[in-house]
């Protein structure tokens, strides 16, 4: 292992306006969050400074990532390298567990804990003089406030779209990996094919699931201001709606590289790295239709 | 805008660029992590003032200089500017320059990564302390932020607040999985896992982490957000949730965090102590398995913080028993740094006087810990200020000064110079006498039962109080003379040697002082 040929880059310019672009982002969300909740309080134009913010980091990442991908194909990273993205790629997967573990944990709290605790049951059941009337059941159809804060009418059926979903997803890394097995025998058209296919399942996946949002909102009174059920219901399946669009949108990208010939049977970490995360993805999935669908 | 990849220099022989846009452009370590300890030493100055103005409320009761609300920005903004600003970027900084050069690596691993998980902090903290200036005003809520203090009742500059900690997270946590990538990849031939300098050993555990619970914070933020602006009920009880959620989620966050701002501390006292007493340093291996059950402790005490929240029995003795159990790997490293000066031929210049103070006082701190841990006797000390001078006394004169210490230690070979050793004991001296006058008294008023993040007392406390903001004043003014120093040595002074230090061990004492622009672009054998 000799570090001669480690490739450190000159410098850059990507770091500095990637700052600007984020710290656009989060002082225009901020502005226009704040415009939202206080009707028009705050500095002017927000929305602008958001859309300037976004755009900059989209552009930035854009040729950040075009040039990794060119340096990369020019033959200037050793197997050292490959292997720092590797690393990277994994420990990155595992800052997105820790992310989704922090909202399993919640709900976890409110369904073993919080939510018997309100209904007098358990070691703090003395929270129930709260709200003397609640009952707790889960799904919470009824909010400790009770008419003041409605809860759900009814929840999302986990036996017809969520089932769905779960093939959908289960399906979409099997043929994810057939794709890959296909790029590691260089059968490039096959690759081309199940890659395909696998980002279709994923656009299908993110269709099924708006319209699931589009029935809680409109037929269930399934909402984000629902009560707890409905906190966590939409926080938890709609960052892992966030991700799939995500992965799905790097799957894509993947497939216009191999398209273009990019990868070649023994180097081809961009794929595996958007493979990894897909597969992290999906195992979410499973988690999310146990924990919040089923049980 | 053209891309800044310069083609005229080739590789491994080329300094730095001119201008300010080598600061800013930069891909080299050693420039990344002077960025980040001047950033740290800025932050140090600007929440010490907020410090200050605290401090100055308080010289007597009664309320004379400010205004209760303006007291909790200052409270809250000098929290989380030395959390997140001073003490963890000045670890991270220390760790870009010395950790490629002590496992013989030519650059962090990510260099581009690198630089922007550093320019992200200056654009974060400029948002934060911008709130100070709006009609809102800063955040108010305290720098655990509890809710509903920060949901219901808090000013709008919440929502920069929020996205302002997510932009901190991303910096973090790209700067934590460099640190990994570099350590697990680009060790020089031969430096196995198990002879790597325990400062690589702690900072290579504070990184995992860092990646492992700075999620979990913005997961956190990201749930008050929605509380606040989109009507869930994460930590409303009238809707399902618990307040005492926030807490639980914040504090998974926050006790593994308290060990991220003294673990590398621990790493850089480890390096000093051996090479000021001229012996290898006793009992390695128990070091980093200390270090390591430290780490998975801190993930299951959490709950310590919240003994007076009103938890079922069984939860306030689990998390009474495993927080008493970190005393015994905290223990071993005592020992171990005693054992490691007993019968050394010690010296005492300045970086030694600051590890030995960190291991006295760091102790005390650990003592008053221990005394919180039992959750009986933390029923009386909750809120109090024997809190406050609990945690202080293990992150001024631990986490702060394990800084200063390695700051000391290695700016010979950062700079080619030694500093003034005249004027590195006065700022201990000072230092020292500062922060025991100002923290001390603490403990007293504290167990007297006055609570903290109140801007009033009653008139008991009124002697311990002056006499702490007096210690208060003396240790933030001599920080200039940190400040004082650092510039007189970047200047000048007697050239140092390689080797810098009589009994220093370790690759960056093999490299020229100053440490060239790049190093080890071949990578060393490591016998």
């Amino acid at each position: 292992m000799t570090t001669s040929s480690y490739y450190v880059p000159e410098s850059s310019y990507f770091p500095i306006v990637a700052s600007f672009g984020l710290i656009g982002m989060a002082a225009g969300a901020g502005g226009m969050i704040n415009h939202m909740s206080s009707g028009g309080v705050g500095y002017a134009f927000p929305h602008l400074v958001f859309l300037v913010g976004t755009l900059l980091l989209a552009f930035i990442l854009f040729n950040w990532f075009s040039k990794v991908i060119i340096e990369s194909r020019a033959g200037m990273y050793s197997p050292q390298m490959d292997m720092s993205y590797r690393w990277g790629m994994g420990w990155f997967i595992f800052s997105e567990v820790m992310f989704f573990a922090a909202f399993f944990g919640v709900l976890l709290y409110v369904r073993q804990w919080a939510g018997p605790w309100l209904d007098g049951q358990g070691d703090k059941g003395s929270s129930h003089m709260l709200w003397p009337d609640f009952d707790y059941a889960w799904p919470m159809f009824n909010n400790p406030a009770g008419a003041d804060l409605p809860g759900p009418k009814a929840v999302i059926d986990p036996w017809h779209i969520p089932l769905l979903n779960t093939v959908l997803l289960m399906s979409s890394s099997v043929t994810l990996t057939i794709a890959h097995h296909a790029l590691r025998a260089m059968h490039r058209g096959k690759t081309i094919f199940w890659l395909a296919v696998t980002v279709i399942l994923g656009a299908i996946f993110v269709y099924y699931q708006v319209l699931e949002y589009i029935e809680a909102y409109t037929e269930l009174g399934l909402t984000l201001d629902s009560g707890i059920y409905g906190s966590t219901f939409f926080m938890l399946t709609g960052f892992h709606g966030v991700h799939v669009t995500i992965g799905a949108f790097i799957l894509f990208i993947m497939w216009i590289r191999i398209c273009k010939g990019h990868f070649t049977p023994d180097q081809h970490f961009g794929f595996e790295a958007a493979a990894w995360y897909w597969h992290f993805v999906d195992m979410v999935w499973v988690g999310l239709f146990l924990f919040v669908y089923i049980l | 805008m053209t891309t800044a990849t310069a083609s005229h220099d080739d590789h491994g022989h080329h300094g730095p660029a001119k201008g300010i846009m080598r600061w800013v452009l930069t891909t080299n370590h050693k420039d990344i992590g002077t960025l980040y300890l001047w950033f740290a030493f800025t932050m140090l100055l600007t929440g010490g003032v907020m410090a200050l103005i605290v401090r100055t409320e308080l010289f007597q009761p009664g309320m004379q200089l400010i205004e209760p609300e303006f007291y909790n920005q200052m409270t809250t903004m000098h929290g989380l500017i030395m959390v997140f600003g001073a003490i963890m970027p000045a670890f991270v900084g220390l760790a870009n320059w010395m950790v490629p050069l002590m496992i013989g690596a030519p650059d962090m691993a990510l260099p581009r990564m690198n630089n922007w998980s550093f320019w992200i902090l200056p654009f974060a903290f400029g948002m934060l302390l911008f709130t100070l200036f709006t009609e809102a005003g800063a955040p108010n809520f305290g720098w655990t932020f509890y809710a509903p203090l920060s949901t219901t009742y808090a000013p709008s500059s919440v929502t920069y607040f929020i996205f302002g900690v997510h932009m901190m997270g991303i910096s973090s946590i790209m700067g934590a999985i460099n640190i990994i990538v570099t350590i697990l990849n680009l060790r020089a031939p031969g430096m196995t896992l198990m002879k790597m300098p325990l400062f690589v050993w702690t900072w290579f555990i504070t990184a995992y982490l860092l990646v492992a619970v700075m999620p979990v914070l913005a997961g956190v933020v990201t749930m008050m957000l929605m509380d606040i602006h989109f009507g869930t009920s994460f930590f409303d009880a009238a809707g399902g949730g618990d307040p005492v959620l926030f807490q639980h989620v914040f504090w998974f966050f926050g006790h593994p965090e308290v060990y991220i701002m003294i673990l590398p501390a621990f790493g850089i006292v480890s390096q000093i102590i051996p090479t000021f007493a001229r012996k290898p340093l006793f009992g390695y291996a128990s070091m980093v398995y200390a270090t390591s059950s430290i780490a998975f402790l801190s993930f299951i005490v959490w709950a310590h913080h919240m003994f007076t929240v009103g938890m079922p029995l069984q939860t306030e003795l689990f998390f009474m028993y495993a927080t008493m159990l970190i005393a015994i790997p905290t223990g071993v490293k005592v020992f171990n740094w005693v054992s490691t000066m007993f019968r050394g031929s010690m010296t005492f210049e300045t970086p030694m006087l600051f590890a030995l103070a960190f291991v006295v006082l760091f102790t005390i701190g650990g003592f008053s810990g221990l005394m919180l841990a039992i959750a009986p006797a933390d029923f009386q000390y909750h809120d109090t200020y024997f809190v406050v001078a609990h945690f202080h006394y293990v992150l001024v004169p631990g986490a702060l000064f394990g800084i200063i210490a390695g700051v000391y230690y290695w700016l010979p070979k950062w700079t080619g110079n030694y500093y003034n050793e005249k004027l590195g004991k006065f700022h201990f001296w000072m230092s020292f006498i500062g922060v025991n006058v100002t923290f001390f008294p603490m403990h007293f008023v504290g167990l007297a039962g006055m609570p903290r993040r109140i801007p009033d007392y009653a008139l008991q406390f009124a002697d311990f109080n002056a006499i702490a903001t007096v210690g208060a004043f003396i240790f933030g003014f001599s920080q200039l003379i940190f400040l004082f120093i650092l510039i007189k040595t970047i200047r000048g002074g007697e050239k140092a040697t390689d080797q810098v230090w009589e009994g220093a061990e370790g690759l960056e004492w093999t490299i020229p002082s100053p440490a060239p622009y790049h190093t080890f672009a071949e990578a060393p054998h490591v016998k």
